[in-house]
């Protein structure tokens, strides 16, 4: 994740809806938001701050892919070509015998390449930052609104009183 | 604004803000450990020392210690092992299918429940490698090249399935439980006042920050994780179940064994699902978290699952006389009547009339009946692992090598390593990490607090603690 720098409004809220609510009202009078941090998830929040809808589920699906593909191609190779064998009067090459192990290694490549694609894509790992940026109740009970003051025309006091008027009970400035 | 429908009680009572939630589950977090806490600890420690000493030696001295003999070549250990396993499933039926179905009130009981699945199926899995006699070649198991030209492992084989379901179950649950920990962690760590504390949940907690664009992601791979949980448990004791199903011994030989195994194992693990949460709720002051409501809710899941274990019981019972092979028809009838009748009539008992109380609702939302229950659902289970087990064996196709099995000092020895080893994880889990999801919790409590409408009114009780006092007004970092 990036190193923060600039100037920055931080609005703090008491509840999830009032935010929610808030951000629309907000993005409507002009001012761009960077982000709205809470110690839950908010359905439709995202969408309201105009994120793209993630796209972790086609690396999924290539996770996926690929360990179907590395556990049929183990398979079929070692019984079938590398030392065939016949067990039980089967096949050296019997695909419905292969379908559980298939079917494991997939999920596991899916589980571990969408887990790992979640940190990476979230700049999550050890080490990373030890505290939320801009205020440490945003994992307790507060919601709070970061505007990066660089990147919006508004001034100040304008952003000040809009998030005052969308519901925020705290205003505060963060200088990084 | 949110509508609550009033005909269902809250998931959570008490009136809680999110700050409660907070506030309820990382005290024992942060407190230093009770007396109980210790007492508890010591006697598992005691209880896992005593068993180390035993599998020590069993590994010391080989399989001879055990009570296994020609005919009897599986005991124990299996029981042990598909007991543990099964009772790992109930932990991914909560997180996950429960979870797809939308059910809320699991978020009470989810992270712990889930906790145990990973100790339980770490306890199963120590039963695999006892049970190969030479654990140090267990990698034998695996497709590695190897000097024997390579010879690989046999595909074909159930119990090398079982091998990828055991280790990808193990894994996923891990991977799992962990996502959902990390919101939780970071909650920790924002109010960790001691430098290590601070280290260790800060580090665990990845740098979590909590944005609107992180939890979008987070529900989503939440969401796939449930659905790649949901056929993966019932992949594993299907695969387990062939274990017995795919060989041509009579008892084990018949399709049943899936269905039966999956529902049997649902049924044992919501029954010591109960038992920890039981205990957990009092010691940790969880009852507004984990109400009569869940607890009654998951009474209602042990009386369907044990249903359909009664039914697999009957039904196969039914097949072994209707289909006429003889093998298979005595196989049967020996259980009911053969020398370990006994085994077979426990096993009736506690998993077939037991869980049939609880269509009362006063037996199904007494706590003690529940607690007693559970302990009798999880007797049986184990007799019915055994059962299987030990009385398909012990009557071999030619009477001269009939035995029976009596188990030796290891072989219970082995046994009580599994339960030192289970409740030592659980407890330092229960001491060292929020036994309730509170980040799930925060979020289904606008939708069923009891103090709903002095939310919508806006005057919430807001309780804010000393460090979190805004020392970050105007402050420059």
């Amino acid at each position: 994740m990036a190193e923060l720098s600039g100037k920055y409004l931080v609005g703090v809220y008491d509840d999830d809806d009032t935010v929610l609510h808030a951000v629309p009202k907000l993005r409507k009078a002009g001012v761009k938001i960077k982000e709205v941090y809470s110690p839950f998830p908010i359905h439709g929040l995202d969408e309201a701050l105009g994120h793209p809808r993630t796209r972790i589920g086609i690396a999924a699906f290539m996770f996926g892919v690929t360990g179907c593909c590395v556990a049929l191609t183990l398979m079929i190779w070692t019984m079938g070509i590398d030392w065939p064998m016949i067990i039980g009067g089967k096949d050296p090459i019997s695909i419905p015998n292969y379908i559980p192990i298939t079917f494991e290694l997939t999920v596991l490549f899916t589980a571990f390449g969408m887990v790992i694609t979640f940190f990476i894509s979230n700049g999550l790992g050890p080490g990373t930052h030890f505290h939320p940026r801009f205020d440490v109740r945003s994992t307790d009970n507060k919601f709070v609104m970061a505007i990066d003051l660089g990147r919006n025309s508004m001034s100040e006091e304008e952003i000040s009183r809009a998030l005052r008027d969308s519901g925020a009970e705290e205003v505060n400035i963060k200088q990084f | 604004m949110h509508v609550t429908s009033p005909v269902r009680e809250p998931l959570i009572q008490g009136g809680k803000t999110y700050a409660d939630v907070t506030e309820d589950i990382c005290r024992h977090v942060e407190a230093a450990p009770t007396k109980e806490w210790k007492i508890a600890f010591g006697i598992s420690l005691v209880v896992l020392a005593y068993g180390s000493v035993c599998l020590a030696w069993t590994w010391w001295e080989g399989l001879g210690v055990w009570g296994l003999n020609k005919t009897v070549g599986w005991a124990w250990d299996i029981t042990n092992f598909v007991w543990w396993v099964g009772i790992g499933h109930a932990g991914t039926l909560i997180s996950a299918i429960l979870l797809l179905f939308r059910q809320k009130w699991r978020t009470s009981i989810n992270r712990a429940a889930e906790a145990m699945t990973i100790f339980a199926v770490i306890c199963a899995a120590s039963f695999i490698l006892m049970h190969m006699g030479r654990p140090w070649m267990a990698y034998w198991a695996l497709p590695l090249p190897n000097a024997f030209g390579s010879l690989w492992v046999n595909f074909n084989s159930p119990l090398v399935w079982d091998v990828f379901a055991i280790s990808t179950y193990f894994s996923v649950s891990l991977v799992f439980w962990y996502i959902g920990l990390i919101p939780d962690l970071a909650t920790i760590r924002d109010r960790a006042t001691s430098k290590i504390s601070r280290l260790m949940y800060g580090t665990f907690a990845m740098g979590w920050d909590g944005s609107a664009k992180t939890w979008a992601r987070y529900e989503y791979i939440s969401l796939i994780l449930a659905g790649l949980s949901t056929p993966l448990v019932l992949s594993v004791h299907t695969i387990v179940s062939m274990d017995f199903a795919t060989s041509v011994i009579p008892g084990w030989h018949t399709t049943i064994f899936p269905p039966y195994f999956v529902a049997g194992a649902i049924f044992s693990g919501f029954a010591m699902v109960q038992n920890l949460m039981l205990i957990t709720r009092v010691v940790y002051k969880l009852e507004d978290y984990i109400t009569l409501e869940h607890i009654e809710t998951m009474n209602k899941v042990i009386t369907l699952t044990g249903s359909v274990v009664g039914v697999a019981y009957i039904t196969e019972f039914f097949i072994a006389w209707y289909g006429g092979v003889e093998y298979e028809y005595y196989a049967f009838f020996n259980r009911m009547t053969g020398p370990y009748w006994w085994a077979y009539w426990a096993m009736m008992t506690c998993n077939v009339i037991s869980p049939q109380l609880f269509w009362s609702r006063k037996l199904r939302r007494s706590i003690t009946f529940t607690f007693f229950i559970s302990v009798v659902v999880n007797i049986g289970m184990w007799f019915e692992r055994f059962v299987i087990i030990v009385t398909s064996l012990h009557r071999d196709y030619i009477p001269s090598s009939w035995a029976m099995f009596s188990p030796t000092r290891y072989d219970i020895g082995d046994y009580i390593f599994s339960f030192g080893l289970f409740f030592t994880l659980f407890l330092l889990f229960s001491k060292y990490l929020p036994v309730v999801n509170m980040a799930e919790v925060k979020a289904v409590i606008r939708s069923t607090s009891a103090q709903l409408p002095a939310k919508i009114a806006g005057v919430a009780k807001v309780r804010q603690r000393g460090a979190a006092e805004p020392a970050y007004n105007k402050d420059q970092e």
